[in-house]
């Protein structure tokens, strides 16, 4: 088994970053005018680094499958986005988001990574203000702050429930900018079917025009993904319906190392499943715990008289409902990180107390924010803080004001009033940690080739807290990878334009050709969807919240034998030269039937608990994850070897001299 | 429930599109409308025939990427939502459903219900941002305080999710809710003030040149926006675009 080197910088953790800066190559402006980059993927991490490419003077192709770079999904983030700018004074730090951060991923991140990230964020947000973004403000015109799961300190910044939105339409802007200058060409309904590798080195992509279904080949100096994540393998999940894991999963055929991709972040506030003809979860943002509390009623009485519809939730009285999250860690409460609030809500529906039919649900409740909020309100404004209806009226107008979107969305969704009724919530795949492997440049283990924001697996360990997603996007796209790129393509000054008429190029157009010949023409029954939901399924019951070796050597066996079917029978109408929505999601689903069976492998292998990842086989007495750095405290990266099951498994040690391994207690 | 859909159907930009009826059964009132549509295209493809192709993908009101036109309204009966958000329970069993694109001579039909809306991005590209480099090298985010009424309103004109609604809604298919919602969002920050007359104006040149129609106000894009983007915004770019003609200098 071969380790791997991250190439991370010597010298202290907090000069690191600094030290490599100004030791790395740079190009001059007038090379970089000769140099093209093509950025796969348009979300905060895509978006961003198109745009910083662009203005640094590269010429970038920006590839998004969606119609407008607008659409990707970081759009739907909403809690916000962590920044050390300790505008709070409540003794936050760079150490401190470093510390909490590799804490909250329960020491399974690589340490220099994570410091670079503490340190750009508050970059980050100076950035952000002034392109426009409208954050949320206090009445003296600062900026405000909220608090977010696995941490002590306030140093959230929000934009409503809508704080991925705002950041987006701010890349996006400056990527308009820069597009509007003729630097960035975009590609809208673009799909990237392959890389292209030449000596060895990404040179470029193989894409389809959605539209017209037109096979295109596209040269660059370098190739960078930005994809997204891969939680729609499980097929419910808070994705959008487009996620998908192929361009991550088509440079891992090519070489790219897989990194960790059992590790993923059930979040625990989503809506609950309704019915089998679901297509998609939704998340209720993690900044409802702020406010809201958690819980199930204490007797089993009372929950056969909820889902039987004879009791309202409101009738429970308050020394009958068990605050299970505030009982269990009285030090973080309903704030406790993701994976252990998910955790204890499966533990209560588990154990029978789930408060809707299904079983598969527990209380947000936000009555005591709506008296706390009025009461405030009432007094600010001098009136009677004894007047219900009147503190009832202020609290709940508090509460529209910080959750307005989200109590919205809640109700068309299950249609009651969760200002009267406690929202229902029970956990829901969200996001990935695993993903594709990169070292301190941020570049895969293909020469020329990148992967940053989610696609990567580098900053969040086996657990991300909540608003880091964003943070990390941008820091990626903004601060990080437009300067680690400039130390590749400086040796590329003389290179010329890259020609896409080579054997490399043609043969990868005719591969991609060949699969997409393949689905029109098979002679299948059912359609793409029936195997996509038979595969989550699988995902969901032996690889989702808690997983054990059997379950998971039944769950690769399963997968397999689904793959093969798939190929039998799957049913593409249509043609491939035009636009045809089934076409582009069988092959999605093709990647994830082999990726699914990776991730099981995975977990697998890992047979310790650790953040997302619980083997059942590794818990304490009190059913606390139970880590094991003896024999686990690496990267696993896998390198693909013809079939996921023959994957070649490369492990990355992570050495820790900032931090102190701790056992993660949130008591 | 059980209803009658009529779909427009239409294979691709240059050829003829039609209504076609589509039967479908056994749907429940807790379902989208966009699952009842996943129902339908399942069915479809399972008898061999073509499905009906439609924009979506966040499915929950916020990435704008659904439209559709249902029953003379887009995004459907409900106010205040996308149609990915709007739920079967809007309907009653036995209902016949209409369902089209978006219709507007800058929103060509791509296929079926698809359109194509990138006459938006390009009203973008004329001006949608503010000249500052992704450098980091700015000054402090609380330097310069903004009033919060005022950083509320930008937040308010910034929620617009472009998914043109407003178009479709309006008899003359203006654009204008849409780029006033941007011309708004920059006109009440500070640091959006420095560019606002050259923004305001190649953005309402480049509208123009898009083939959008002009406002007449109706308000019917207000009554069907799904973000709740306020006319106020339409003002306030008229405003701040009469203010940019008065003052260009030459």
């Amino acid at each position: 088994m071969a380790t791997l080197d991250a190439n991370i910088p010597k010298g202290p953790l907090k000069d690191k970053w600094t030290n490599h800066k100004n030791n790395i190559n740079l190009v001059n402006p007038a090379n970089k005018r000769n140099i093209d980059i093509i950025v796969v993927g348009t979300g905060l991490a895509g978006g961003s680094a198109a745009a910083t490419l662009a203005e640094l003077g590269y010429n970038v192709k920006a590839f998004c499958f969606q119609d407008s770079p607008r659409r990707a999904h970081s759009i739907a983030a909403q809690g916000g986005i962590n920044a050390a700018k300790n505008y709070q004074g409540d003794g936050d730090s760079i150490y401190r988001l470093f510390y909490d951060t590799v804490k909250g991923g329960d020491y399974r991140s690589r340490e220099a990574n994570v410091y670079r990230l503490a340190e750009v964020s508050a970059n980050i947000i100076d950035q952000c203000v002034a392109q426009g973004v409208p954050f949320a403000r206090e009445y003296g015109g600062l900026l405000d702050n909220r608090s977010f799961g696995g941490v002590l300190v306030s140093r959230t910044f929000y934009a409503k429930g809508q704080t991925g939105q705002q950041l987006l339409l701010g890349a996006y802007s400056a990527m308009n900018r820069q597009i509007g200058r003729g630097k960035i060409k975009m590609y809208n309904r673009h799909e990237m079917m392959d890389v292209v590798k030449v000596d060895g080195k990404a040179r470029g992509i193989i894409a389809r025009n959605l539209v017209t279904g037109e096979v295109e080949r596209h040269g660059a100096h370098a190739v960078v993904v930005g994809s997204g994540g891969y939680g729609n393998i499980f097929f419910l999940s808070t994705n959008a319906m487009g996620s998908n894991a192929s361009a991550a999963w088509k440079i891992h055929k090519k070489g790219a190392y897989f990194a960790n991709p059992c590790f993923t972040q059930i979040h625990p506030t989503c809506i609950p499943v309704s019915g089998d003809l679901q297509a998609k979860l939704t998340l209720m943002s993690e900044s409802l715990r702020n406010d809201g509390r958690i819980w199930v009623p204490k007797k089993k009485e009372d929950v056969e008289a909820i889902r039987s519809g004879k009791l309202r939730p409101t009738q429970i009285k308050e020394e009958d409902r068990d605050y299970y999250l505030e009982r269990r860690y009285p030090a973080f409460g309903n704030l406790v990180p993701r994976d252990v609030a998910s955790r204890a809500a499966k533990e209560r529906c588990d154990a029978g107390y789930g408060v809707n039919q299904t079983g598969e649900a527990v209380y947000l409740d936000f009555s005591s924010a709506i008296e706390r909020y009025g009461k405030e309100a009432a007094h600010v404004k001098g009136l009677d803080e004894n007047d219900k209806s009147l503190v009832e009226k202020l609290g709940k107008e508090a509460v529209a004001n910080k959750y307005g979107n989200l109590f919205q969305m809640y109700e068309k969704i299950v249609d009651e009033n969760p200002y009267e009724t406690p929202m229902m919530i029970y956990p829901a795949v969200h996001y990935t940690m695993g993903g594709v492997w990169v070292d301190y440049n941020l570049m895969t283990t293909v020469p020329g080739l990148y992967a940053i924001g989610e696609a990567n697996f580098s900053d969040h360990g086996a657990n991300r807290l909540g608003a880091s997603a964003l943070m990390q996007g941008l820091a990626d796209g903004y601060f990080v990878l437009p300067y680690t790129i400039g130390d590749y393509l400086s040796g590329d000054i003389r290179t010329g334009a890259i020609s896409t008429d080579t054997k490399e190029f043609e043969l990868a157009e005719k591969e991609v050709i060949e699969r997409l010949d393949y689905f029109v023409n098979n002679k299948g029954e059912k359609p793409v969807d029936f195997y996509h939901k038979r595969l989550g399924k699988i995902m969901w019951n032996k690889c989702g919240m808690s997983r054990n070796a059997e379950t998971l050597k039944s769950a690769i066996d399963e997968i397999k034998a689904l793959r093969e079917e798939f190929w039998k029978g799957v049913r593409v109408p249509g043609t491939r030269n035009e636009f045809n929505e089934e076409l582009a999601k069988a092959g999605r689903v093709a990647d994830f039937m082999e990726l699914g069976e990776l991730f099981a492998k995975d977990a697998l292998e890992r047979e310790e608990s650790c953040g997302g990842h619980f083997r059942e086989e590794s818990q304490t007495e009190e059913g606390e994850a139970k880590r094991d750095d003896e024999n686990y405290k690496y990267v696993a990266a896998w390198e693909y070897k013809g079939e996921p099951s023959e994957a070649v498994l490369h492990k990355e040690d992570l050495v820790y001299e900032n931090i102190e391994l701790k056992t993660r207690s949130y008591k | 429930m059980n209803l009658t859909l009529k779909i427009w159907r239409q294979k691709n930009s240059n050829s003829k599109g039609k209504m076609v009826d589509y039967p479908i059964s056994d749907i429940s009132p807790d379902m989208s409308f966009l699952e009842m549509l996943d129902v339908l295209n399942n069915q479809l493809i399972e008898k061999g025939e073509e499905p009906v192709a439609f924009d979506h993908d966040c499915r929950e009101g916020i990435c704008g990427m659904c439209s559709l036109y249902i029953n003379g309204e887009a995004h459907g009966p409900d106010r205040g939502v996308t149609t990915c958000q709007l739920h079967m329970r809007k309907f009653k069993d036995g209902d016949t459903i209409y369902i089209e694109p978006f219709r507007a001579k800058a929103f060509p039909v791509v296929k079926d219900l698809a359109v194509d809306r990138s006459a938006f991005d390009r009203i973008q590209h004329a001006g949608g941002y503010i000249s500052v480099n992704t450098s980091g090298n700015t000054q402090d985010a609380n330097s310069l305080p903004v009033q919060k009424e005022h950083a509320d309103r930008a937040f308010d004109a910034a929620t617009c999710i472009g998914c043109g609604a407003c178009v479709a809604s309006c008899k003359n298919s203006s654009a204008m809710l849409y780029v006033s919602a941007k011309i708004s969002q920059y006109a009440l920050l500070p640091q959006g003030k420095v560019e606002a007359e050259e923004r305001v104006q190649s953005m309402v040149n480049q509208m123009d040149a898009e083939g959008f129609g002009n406002c007449s106000n109706t308000g019917a894009c207000e009554v069907e926006c799904p973000k709740g983007i306020s006319l106020e915004n339409i003002a306030r770019m008229n405003r701040e675009y009469f203010k940019a003609k008065a003052s260009t200098k030459d």
